[in-house]
C-alpha cells in the first residue's frame, strides 16, 4: 500500500515536472523581442500592419538561418532569404560542409528598429541589437560557445507574400 | 529542444567563462579589419592547434602551430560581419571575436528610380533610392556621399547630395515641364548608375472646341489639345463630345489626331455639346438656328 502510495506520488512528481519542463520549453522557445517605435523612417511612413509583417518575417528569418547553418541546409533559407544574403549564407553553408562544421545560432532577444522605408515601398531597412549564442561544431564535437551581442543591419524586400532578407549583416556595434 | 540546449549552452557559457577571458588574452586579435584586407591572428603556446574563424557570412578552419603568427591573404575574409574565434589546442580553447567591416570605397550601387514614366511638371514626382555596396557586396555602412543629377532635353538640371545612413541614401525630384526623356544618375565615389525617366505629358489644359454647320449635322473640332505646360498631348487620347438634346444625348468618343479630335453630330435646335478628355471638361457650345 505504501509502495503504491510512493509510486502515485513519484508519477506525479513525474507529471509536474513534466508540465515544468514543457512550459518552459514552450516559454523559452521564442527570443525576446522589442521593437522600437518607428517614427522617423525617411519618406513613406510604415503602416502597423507592415512594421508587424516585416518583424514576423525577419525574426522567422533568424530561424531559417539557424536551422539552416546547423543542419549545413542551405534550401532552408529560400524561405526566407533572398539575394545577396542568401548567397552569402549558401557559400557558408558549402564552406561547412566541405569543413565539416556546423554552427549553431540560438537568438535569445531582439532589439528592432526600423530605420527605412523607400518611398514606392519595395525595401524596408532595420537596425537590431541581437542577442545570442553561437555553438561551433566540428566533426559534431563542441568546440567553443560564446555569447555574442551585436548589431545587425537588415534590408528586406516584399515578395508575392512576404517580405525576405535581401541584405543581412553584423556590424560593431 | 532547444530550451535545453540553449540551457546546456548556458551552462557552458558560465562555467567556461573564467577560463575564456583569461584565455582571450593570449589571443592577440584585431579588433576590427576591413573586408578583404589581410590581418593575422598571434597565439601563445606551443603544439598544434586548429583555428576557427567563424560568421554567418563565412567560416575560415586552418591548422596552425601555437604561439606563432598566422597570416590571412587579402580577400581571404571579405563578407562584413561579426566573426567568433577560436583556437583549439591540445588542452584548451581560446577564443575570441572581432568585426569586419565594409571597405570604404563604394563599388556598386542598388539604384532604384521610380516611376520610369510620369507627367512633366510633377513635384517631387521621381523618387531615387540608393544602397552603397563595396567589391564585395557589402552594404558600405560609413557615411558616404551620394549625389543624385536628373537631367533632360528641356528644364534645368537638378542635383542633390545626401549623406547615406546605414548605407541607404534618397531623394525626390520634379519632373521637368516639357516632355521628353531624363537621365537620372546616382553616383557614389567613382561609381554611377543611370536609369531612364520617360517624362510625358500631362492631362489636357484648357480644352476647346468649335463647332459649324455641316449640311444637317455639325462639325465639332478640338482646338490643338495641350497640357497645362503646352506640351501637345499625345494622338490616340480619347476626347468625348456629348450632346444633349430635348428628349435624348448622344456620345461620340474621338482619338486625338495630329493634335486634334474631330466629329459629326445630329444638329439639333437647342442641343448643348460638351467636350471632355478623361477627367478634364471642356467648353460647352448652345446650338440653335438662325
Amino acid at each position: 500500500m505504501k509502495n503504491a502510495g510512493r509510486k502515485s506520488g513519484r508519477s506525479i512528481l513525474v507529471v509536474l515536472c513534466a508540465i515544468f519542463a514543457a512550459t518552459f520549453i514552450a516559454g523559452s522557445d521564442q527570443p525576446a523581442v522589442h521593437v522600437e517605435p518607428a517614427d522617423n523612417v525617411g519618406p513613406r511612413p510604415v503602416e502597423e500592419q507592415t512594421q508587424k509583417a516585416v518583424i514576423r518575417d525577419y525574426l522567422q528569418a533568424w530561424h531559417s538561418l539557424s536551422g539552416a547553418l546547423e543542419q549545413n541546409r542551405a534550401s532552408l533559407l529560400d524561405a526566407d532569404f533572398v539575394g545577396t544574403a542568401r548567397q552569402k549564407l549558401a557559400d557558408t553553408i558549402q564552406e561547412q560542409t566541405k569543413l565539416g562544421i556546423q554552427t549553431r545560432y540560438i537568438d535569445h532577444a531582439h532589439d528592432v528598429k526600423l530605420v527605412f522605408y523607400s518611398p514606392e515601398g519595395l525595401s524596408i531597412q532595420l537596425v537590431d541589437t541581437v542577442d545570442y549564442d553561437v555553438q561551433l561544431l566540428d566533426q559534431g564535437k563542441v568546440q567553443t560557445t560564446q555569447h555574442v551581442r551585436a548589431r545587425y543591419v537588415a534590408v528586406l524586400t516584399p515578395t508575392e507574400v512576404q517580405w525576405k532578407v535581401r541584405v543581412f549583416q553584423a556590424e560593431p556595434e | 529542444m532547444k530550451s535545453i540546449l540553449t540551457l546546456s549552452l548556458g551552462t557552458l557559457i558560465l562555467a567556461s567563462m573564467p577560463l575564456a577571458m583569461a584565455q582571450a588574452g593570449d589571443l592577440r586579435l584585431p579588433k576590427s579589419i576591413e573586408a578583404g584586407a589581410a590581418f593575422s591572428i598571434q597565439s601563445t603556446g606551443s603544439g598544434d592547434a586548429t583555428l576557427y574563424i567563424v560568421g554567418p557570412g563565412q567560416v575560415l578552419r586552418r591548422s596552425v602551430q601555437l604561439g606563432e603568427t598566422t597570416s590571412f591573404a587579402p580577400g581571404d575574409l571579405h563578407n562584413a560581419g561579426h566573426y567568433l574565434v577560436a583556437l583549439a589546442g591540445p588542452s584548451s580553447t581560446q577564443t575570441g571575436a572581432f568585426d569586419v567591416t565594409a571597405a570604404h570605397q563604394p563599388a556598386t550601387l542598388s539604384f532604384l528610380a521610380k516611376p520610369s514614366r510620369l507627367p512633366v511638371d510633377l513635384h517631387d514626382g521621381i523618387s531615387g533610392v540608393v544602397y552603397v555596396f563595396d567589391a564585395f557586396q557589402n552594404l558600405v555602412l560609413q557615411p558616404a556621399h551620394v549625389s543624385f543629377q536628373l537631367s533632360g532635353v528641356a528644364g534645368t538640371t537638378q542635383t542633390r547630395t545626401i549623406l547615406t545612413q546605414d548605407g541607404v541614401a534618397w531623394t525626390k525630384m520634379n519632373s521637368a515641364s516639357k516632355e521628353g526623356i531624363a537621365q537620372f544618375v546616382a553616383r557614389a565615389g567613382d561609381v554611377a548608375d543611370t536609369r531612364v525617366i520617360q517624362q510625358v505629358p500631362g492631362d489636357p489644359c484648357g480644352l476647346r472646341m468649335n463647332a459649324r454647320p455641316s449640311g444637317q449635322r455639325l462639325a465639332l473640332e478640338t482646338e490643338p489639345v495641350r497640357d497645362c505646360s503646352g506640351n501637345p498631348v499625345p494622338d490616340g487620347t480619347i476626347v468625348t463630345f456629348t450632346e444633349a438634346y430635348s428628349g435624348g444625348e448622344a456620345t461620340v468618343d474621338v482619338p486625338l489626331k495630329r493634335g486634334v479630335a474631330k466629329t459629326e453630330m445630329p444638329a439639333y435646335d437647342g442641343a448643348t455639346i460638351s467636350v471632355a478628355a478623361g477627367v478634364v471638361m471642356g467648353n460647352e457650345i448652345r446650338w440653335e438656328k438662325r
